[in-house]
């Protein structure tokens, strides 16, 4: 009997994921010991703090470059970058969730199961405090994501794919208003992102046979084994390529990346929008991060055959999500199709085969998730006797009746149109310039084309908010509470902080910018 | 003197100042008024100082600063002037406080927070003199766009009719060049060798393909801005729909950022590619000149009018810079300030007309000398400076856009001497329609027409008249600034002046 040899595990690198997913199963005991009174403070307070710990875990290890745990998670310069970009995102997602001042009992309802519009769904959409499931859930997706921008190898990665999504499927379907709308958001989310899944894991197993037969090297699905087979392996590379299809198309899927990008604007809209910040801005990052990761470590020397391919998608993505943003009349799915358009950047930015590319996605990542929030943020304010106003025709004439969160809200879109002093501008620029450097001017000028088109939806929320006059049905600004204040200032002022001075954040990120393979 | 740090502190001082402005107490307007204006006068005096100590005869770029912002991109806050953008400061510094004092009404008017439309009109001031100030690409570029965001707010919130379709479409427009010119930037920083640095960026040499493509991305950016045929469509929308100051300010200062971009951008940047697209730059100034004073003939809004008369002396200005001559380029840059000056004036002295008669259109007006006499004077004298009449500042910078292009290009010069006989045409005939002929009875019946103008609007007028004729007689001390500069600029395209007419300029000029 051959002796077994137990893995090394490093606990202090891994530490992050590990709080995060300790944290999460702490507080399903939450649930069930601590009162129901007392749940939504303890549970908050637990998500918080572990939030917090995990980001001082990952600024402590900021130095380490290793790989460990058999193989299965790389702790290197992106992955801590994006980790705690993901963990600083997660925090202000969660003060977002963790309001309840704003409507009674909080954006959530306390059973998502309810049938829709029963008289049962009624009486809880009056003021009951909803479900505090939601932190343990939040959490768990947090800690998924962690894992997953830090996976080594294929089946962790796709482990962690699931970890975090199925908890975002919950989510979903926990508005407090429009039930229906949001039970079918969770529907569709689900459904399509099993499909997503299942993908990936074929794709998982297309490249575990094209590892196979590599001289010295048994078959796996580790990135550097991945790596050795790009280079040398004997089987047929229509393995490689349909592998590589389908675990782009896995990753694409969570990414908003046309054309798996059908699912986003129903799933935007419908969610509880403290969620849909999240998704906004933290899976944004998982995903990317991931991609940045596949593609960088495992594939790097089949650039050469992805490039044009994923090049279509990112310019078809940017198309898509600039074009139809213009005819949407609902702010939350308005912000989901500039949220497919700014994937479509970021594509081009992952596409750059340098360090400067990969700093520039990350660096963009970042930036994109704290406006993403804070502009979330501002929805969940505007709102009258129905919850949240979210058709843009209620908007007109908000800069008069709330100069200051119209004002807000417009400084937010100016970055999300790429007005310098902003950090969307300084984003841009940070995937554009990598780019055109490794000579995809092609990509440059449609991204540069759909910024032009993507500029008019914006400008009409503008218009309607500023030069509109406010009508009958015009809605008031909610004074926020002191949790979605804190995300929305937060959200802001990086948002104005990274375009004006983006040289410290740039820097960690291009020191950051090498994997470990 | 010339190490104090002018361009920096002009460029920050207005910002200050309308930061102030807009937190003064909303209840009390007239204050926010007062600070605005002496914010502004204390930029002009700055401003004169800085004039007095350029040295004219010193390096092509003065009062250089730099300070690093983004090195990791190779960004820096340089600031550095030449003759040409010494002009355009000037020129920003000498507008703005006639602005103010111009639109001291025209917030009340529209119901609407009074400091704000004066602290944005400061704003507005300060990223002026950034994009002229700039000596950094990226700057440039920053200033370039974020001047959008408070001449959008000053149409779309202080302007006329249909102020929120033109803030739109001048915002968009803009936009779309100014996203060309960013891909331009980035092209050049890849080439370039990463680096922002305009004086650095013109030492390097850049393959003919991907010089004609940059070259592009950025002249379409200053063609919108200017703006060229057929780029010109927003100009009459936005002119016509800003309340005067700020239509003063867009089609005085903010509209020579295209011409001044291509004069400190293009030529320098790219000199093949300029030689190389100058035919079509040509033809698109002649047709601007020909088609808009031809569309300016039939306009019946006042603005509207004025807006394409500019379009039309801007065609002269891509004339003379792209003739490629001492003469002409000088020409065209004292055009940008002339132009400034008249057509500001024509602005405010129209706005005036409109804001009593609370109507653009011509055919509201009739006769109205009989009423206003002394405004219909102003009005007559900015329309005749506007004409290029011999004695008025235009007539000299359009006298050498014509006789340096006459020397290099015979057919150019000719058509575009067309122009002058059309701006008579349209300019008297506005006079006629609007000042003499028969008093429109109407006219009467409206109270605020019998005021002449105010002292207030005595002190707006004055400087600028004074200034067209004193420019007019003797334009030596601007032409002496900016010849240097110009020369310079030729000699970076690789054109020498044609050897018999070198002398002339002195004494055209003089």
């Amino acid at each position: 009997m051959t002796e077994l040899k137990l893995p090394s595990i490093d606990y202090a690198a891994l530490a992050p994921i590990l709080i995060m997913l300790g944290a999460a199963l702490l507080g399903v005991l939450v649930e069930a010991f601590v009162p129901r009174r007392r749940r939504h403070l303890v549970q908050l307070s637990l998500a918080l703090a572990a939030v917090l710990a995990a980001l001082v875990m990952v600024v402590r290890g900021a130095g380490d470059r290793l790989i460990t745990i058999g193989g299965a998670i790389a702790i290197d310069g992106p992955a801590l970058f994006l980790q705690g970009a993901i963990l600083v995102l997660a925090a202000m997602s969660l003060l977002l969730i963790g309001e309840r001042s704003v409507e009674r009992g909080g954006a959530f309802v306390a059973q998502a199961a309810v049938t829709a519009e029963s008289a049962d769904d009624r009486r809880q959409a009056e003021g009951k405090n909803g479900a505090t499931e939601v932190y343990p859930l939040t959490t768990f997706a947090i800690g998924g994501m962690l894992i997953f921008v830090a996976a080594n190898d294929l089946l962790t990665m796709f482990i962690a794919l699931e970890v975090f999504s199925l908890p975002l499927y919950l989510l979903c379907a926990l508005a407090r208003r429009r039930r229906l709308l949001s039970q079918e958001a969770a529907m569709k989310y689900f459904l399509l992102g099993a499909y997503a899944s299942a993908f990936f894991l074929f794709g998982v197993a297309l490249v575990y046979g094209f590892t196979a037969g590599i001289p010295g090297r048994a078959a796996g699905v580790d990135f550097a084994t991945v790596h050795a087979a790009v280079k040398e392996s004997p089987a047929s590379p229509v393995l490689l390529f349909a592998g590589m299809a389908l675990l782009a198309i896995g990753l694409l899927f969570k990414a908003a990346a046309a054309p798996f990008h059908v699912w986003t604007p129903d799933v935007y809209q419908g969610a509880p929008t403290p969620v849909t910040s999240f998704m906004a801005a933290c899976t944004k990052v998982a995903a990317f991060g991931a991609l940045l990761r596949v593609f960088h470590v495992a594939f790097a020397d089949a650039a050469w055959d992805f490039t044009p391919v994923l090049g279509v998608v990112a310019v078809l993505t940017m198309l898509v999500g600039a074009v139809l943003a213009v005819t949407q009349t609902d702010i939350k799915r308005l912000l989901a199709y500039s949220s497919i358009a700014n994937a479509g950047y970021l594509l081009v930015g992952v596409l750059a085969p340098s360090g400067a590319g990969i700093s520039g996605t990350m660096f963009y990542l970042a930036a994109y998730g704290f406006s993403v929030l804070a502009a979330f943020a501002v929805v969940t304010l505007v709102r009258d006797a129905d919850g949240e106003a979210t058709h843009l025709s209620r908007w007109a004439g908000l800069g008069r009746r709330s100069p200051f969160y119209a004002g807000i809200f417009t400084f937010i879109l100016l970055a999300f149109a790429g007005i310098p002093l902003t950090s969307g501008f300084t984003s841009k620029f940070a995937v554009f310039g990598p780019a055109l450097e490794a000579g995809h001017a092609w990509l440059v000028v449609a991204g540069v084309l759909t910024s032009m088109v993507l500029a008019f939806p914006y400008l009409r929320v503008v218009v309607m908010m500023w030069l509109s006059e406010p009508g009958e049905s015009t809605p008031t600004v909610t004074v926020p509470g002191g949790l979605t204040a804190t995300a929305l200032m937060i959200g802001v002022v990086a948002t104005l902080v990274l375009g004006v001075v983006p040289a410290p954040l740039l820097d960690l990120a291009t020191d950051a910018a090498a994997f470990v393979r | 003197m010339s190490d104090f740090p002018f361009l920096s502190v002009l460029t920050v001082a207005p910002l200050v100042g309308a930061l102030v402005v807009a937190f003064l107490p909303r209840r009390r307007p007239e204050l926010a008024k007062q600070v605005a204006f002496a914010w502004s006068l204390l930029v002009l005096v700055l401003s004169v100082v800085m004039w007095v100590s350029f040295q004219v005869d010193g390096d092509r770029l003065q009062f250089r600063e730099s300070y690093p912002w983004i090195p990791t991109w190779g960004v820096s806050f340089t600031f550095a002037a030449d003759g040409i953008a010494l002009v355009m400061l000037m020129l920003i510094a000498v507008l703005v406080p006639l602005v103010i004092l111009a639109s001291w009404h025209d917030a009340e008017a529209s119901k609407r927070s009074v400091p704000v439309y004066f602290a944005l009109l400061l704003i507005l001031e300060s990223t002026m003199i950034g994009v002229f100030a700039a000596a950094d690409v990226f700057l440039f570029y920053v200033f370039f766009e974020v001047m959008l965001v408070p001449m959008y707010f000053l149409i779309g919130s202080y302007g006329g009719h249909q102020r929120q379709y033109a803030a739109v479409k001048f915002f968009l427009y803009s936009l779309v060049g100014g996203l060309f010119m960013l891909a331009a930037v980035i092209g050049l920083w890849v080439v370039g060798g990463k680096t922002f640095d305009w004086q650095t960026l013109t030492q390097v040499d850049i393959s003919t393909g991907t010089e004609r493509w940059l070259f592009l991305g950025f002249f379409l950016a200053f063609a919108i801005k200017a703006p060229f045929f057929p780029f010109h469509t927003w100009l009459p929308d936005a002119g016509g729909a800003a309340p005067a100051g700020a239509a003063a300010l867009l089609v005085g200062v903010l509209d020579k950022v295209g011409t001044f971009g291509i004069l400190r951008y293009c030529l320098p940047l790219f000199p093949e590619a300029s030689k190389w697209f100058a035919p079509w730059a040509l033809a698109l100034g002649l047709i601007g000149i020909i088609y808009a004073a031809l569309l300016a003939v039939g306009q019946s809004d006042l603005k509207r009018l004025v807006s394409y008369t500019s379009i039309a002396h801007f065609g002269f200005i891509g004339v003379g810079i792209f003739a490629f001559t001492t003469q002409a380029g000088t020409g065209a840059v004292l055009y940008m300030l002339n132009h400034g000056l008249a057509t500001g004036l024509l602005f405010l002295v129209v706005g005036m007309l409109i804001a009593r008669r609370g109507s653009a259109l011509i055919k509201d007006f009739g006769g109205a000398g009989k009423l206003v006499p002394l405004l219909a004077g102003v009005l007559f004298f900015a329309g005749l400076a506007s004409l290029a009449l011999p004695g008025t500042a235009p007539f000299v910078s359009e006298f050498l856009v014509l006789i340096g292009t006459f020397t290099v290009n015979k057919p150019v010069a000719v058509i575009a001497t067309l122009g002058i006989i059309l701006a008579a045409a349209y300019v008297l005939w506005m006079i006629q329609r609007t000042t003499q002929g028969t008093l429109n009875p109407e006219l009467t019946e409206v109270e605020a027409m019998r005021r002449d103008l105010s002292l207030r609007e005595k002190v707006v007028v004055a400087p600028l008249i004074a200034l067209i004729v004193l420019l007019g007689f003797y334009p030596k001390p601007v032409t002496d600034v900016i010849n240097p500069a110009v020369q310079a600029t030729m000699q970076d395209v690789g054109k020498t002046d044609p050897a018999p007419e070198v002398g002339s300029v002195q004494e055209a000029s003089q």
